[in-house]
């Protein structure tokens, strides 16, 4: 009889984990900044069609990195789940904590008893009617939560673009000088990141109803030239 | 409220009616159900709700709707709102047994809604309208009922650049009309004014004071329609839709447009005796 050889269960979660991290730093970054009218979240994506920032509900916006079929599943769920909650209680009941905890109980629960982790890293951004009430909930391929405070990267070169936006003045914002800063953090000083090239969206917080727009290449453009 | 995830052969796609059935909650059609298994109803006094207009301008169209709610002979609410935005680019007007009829709206803009953040982009408006005609024929059974709710939709097409008009029957039926529909038990008197009323190509502006007057016409000849309250400070809501997008009316544009109305109909002093 063959006996199926024995390994630790650290080395398992050691591989899985690995495994997970190799398949997020092939894609690029994103980073969410808080700015004092709203969220700003800027993602380094040639492709105008897959689309990494996503509205998920009125207050709350849905960013990932990794393989696209499997946060753009994350993604759908969230949104499901939001419309439900509305649906079921009302729309001021739907917030953002709560489905970034089903967030980290579905990786949690796929990175410890599935043969593959989810090769994701996900964000769940809020923004409240005013700048205490924002919030940055960073999920990872196995479950973690970080609640970020301010700004969060998310991707291969996060680490990088964290000590960046660390050094930055993030005090008195605007949407354009919050663009500004997410842009340079991302490309870093050696190179630069062309509108086409960017995805940007927006959570304003003046806004009634549903807060999420998308900015258009020609405001990306007009925003970095200002 | 649990993630809701679905194996690729299980997934409902955009439709969140499908997905309230795949998750266990029973949509608004229990009402429907339960209208076929029950005696009719005619008997009980629902809440009705009344007349709603919509026209064509030269620039999109304008959507207009009483507040008056009846129970049988009773004016059940003076407040009710029969003119919703359905998302940016089109509203629906509903007439009609009133709780069915909300709850049918209800899901309308949360179908446009979920549609629209799942896929990434909004449906055209063809297909709204088609998914409006499919929750109404859903309805069906409760009409046979005493129940039935028929809306309007009104939008501006994008792909067209036009405004659009919809009116619907019980059974689910869609019609696009070219200038103008009406809806509800005073629509017939709302909808000899615009017909009289229609010439030439009229512009947002003089389509609003073409919809106020046929309001206070259908008020005035039909006892479920609710006219200007002047006393309590009730006006029927209007709203346009065009490029820009659905607006409602400022009430107090809208009060001043019907007490000009008021002016015009009201016989000088020496007429009375």
């Amino acid at each position: 009889m063959n006996m199926p050889f024995y390994v630790a269960p650290e080395q398992v979660m050691k591989d899985r984990a690995d495994y997970a991290q190799k398949g997020i730093a092939r894609g690029r970054s994103l980073v969410a900044i808080e700015f004092g009218e709203g969220v700003v979240l800027c993602a380094e994506n040639p492709s105008r069609n897959l689309r990494k920032v996503s509205e998920i509900y009125d207050r709350i916006a849905f960013a990932g990195v990794g393989k696209y079929n499997e946060y753009d599943q994350l993604r759908i769920a969230g949104i499901r789940h939001a419309d439900l909650k509305g649906y079921t209680y009302s729309r001021d009941d739907v917030d953002s904590q709560a489905l970034a905890n089903q967030y980290a109980q579905m990786l949690g629960q796929i990175f410890t008893h599935e043969m593959k982790p989810l090769e994701v890293e996900i964000l769940v951004a809020a923004v409240g009617h005013n700048p205490e009430g924002d919030r940055l909930f960073h999920l990872r391929y196995d479950g973690s939560v970080t609640d970020e405070d301010g700004y969060a990267a998310l991707g291969g070169e996060a680490e990088a673009i964290r000590e960046r936006l660390a050094e930055a003045d993030t005090s008195d914002l605007d949407l354009g000088s919050a663009v500004r800063l997410a842009v340079s953090a991302l490309s870093g000083p050696d190179r630069s990141i062309d509108a086409s090239e960017l995805e940007i969206g927006v959570l304003d917080r003046l806004s009634e109803g549903r807060c999420f727009r998308r900015l258009e290449n020609g405001d990306i453009s007009s925003l970095l030239n200002s | 409220m649990t993630l809701p995830i679905f194996s690729p052969s299980d997934d409902p796609g955009p439709s969140f009616p499908g997905l309230l059935t795949k998750v266990g909650i029973d949509p608004s059609y229990e009402i429907a159900r339960a209208g076929q298994n029950s005696p009719s109803l005619s008997g009980i006094d629902i809440t009705h709700g009344t007349t709603v207009v919509a026209a064509r301008s030269s620039d999109g169209v304008v959507i207009a709707g009483d507040r008056r709610a009846t129970s049988g002979n009773l004016i059940s609410h003076r407040t009710m709102r029969k003119v919703f935005r359905a998302d940016r680019w089109s509203g629906v007007a509903i007439a009609g047994a009133a709780g069915p009829a909300i709850e049918m709206v209800k899901m309308f803009q949360l179908q446009l809604e979920h549609y629209e953040k799942v896929e990434g982009h909004s449906l055209s408006l063809e297909g709204k309208a088609n998914q409006l005609s499919q929750m109404v024929r859903q309805h069906l059974p409760a009409a046979m009922q005493g129940m039935a709710v028929v809306p309007i939709f009104a939008g501006f097409d994008k792909r067209r650049q036009r405004g659009r008009l919809f009116a619907y029957d019980v059974t689910g039926g869609r019609y696009e009309e070219e200038d103008y529909v009406a809806s509800g038990s005073g629509s017939i008197h709302a909808r000899t004014v615009i017909k009289l009323g229609r010439g030439g190509d009229l512009d947002s502006d003089a389509t609003v004071n073409l919809l106020i007057k046929a309001l206070f016409t259908a008020a005035d000849d039909d006892s479920a329609t609710g006219g200007p309250d002047s006393m309590r400070g009730i006006y029927p809501i209007i709203a346009t839709i065009t490029a820009d997008g659905f607006v409602h009316l400022e009430e107090s544009d809208i009060a001043a447009r019907f007490s000009a109305i008021v002016d015009e109909f009201t016989l000088p002093e020496e007429a009375i005796r």
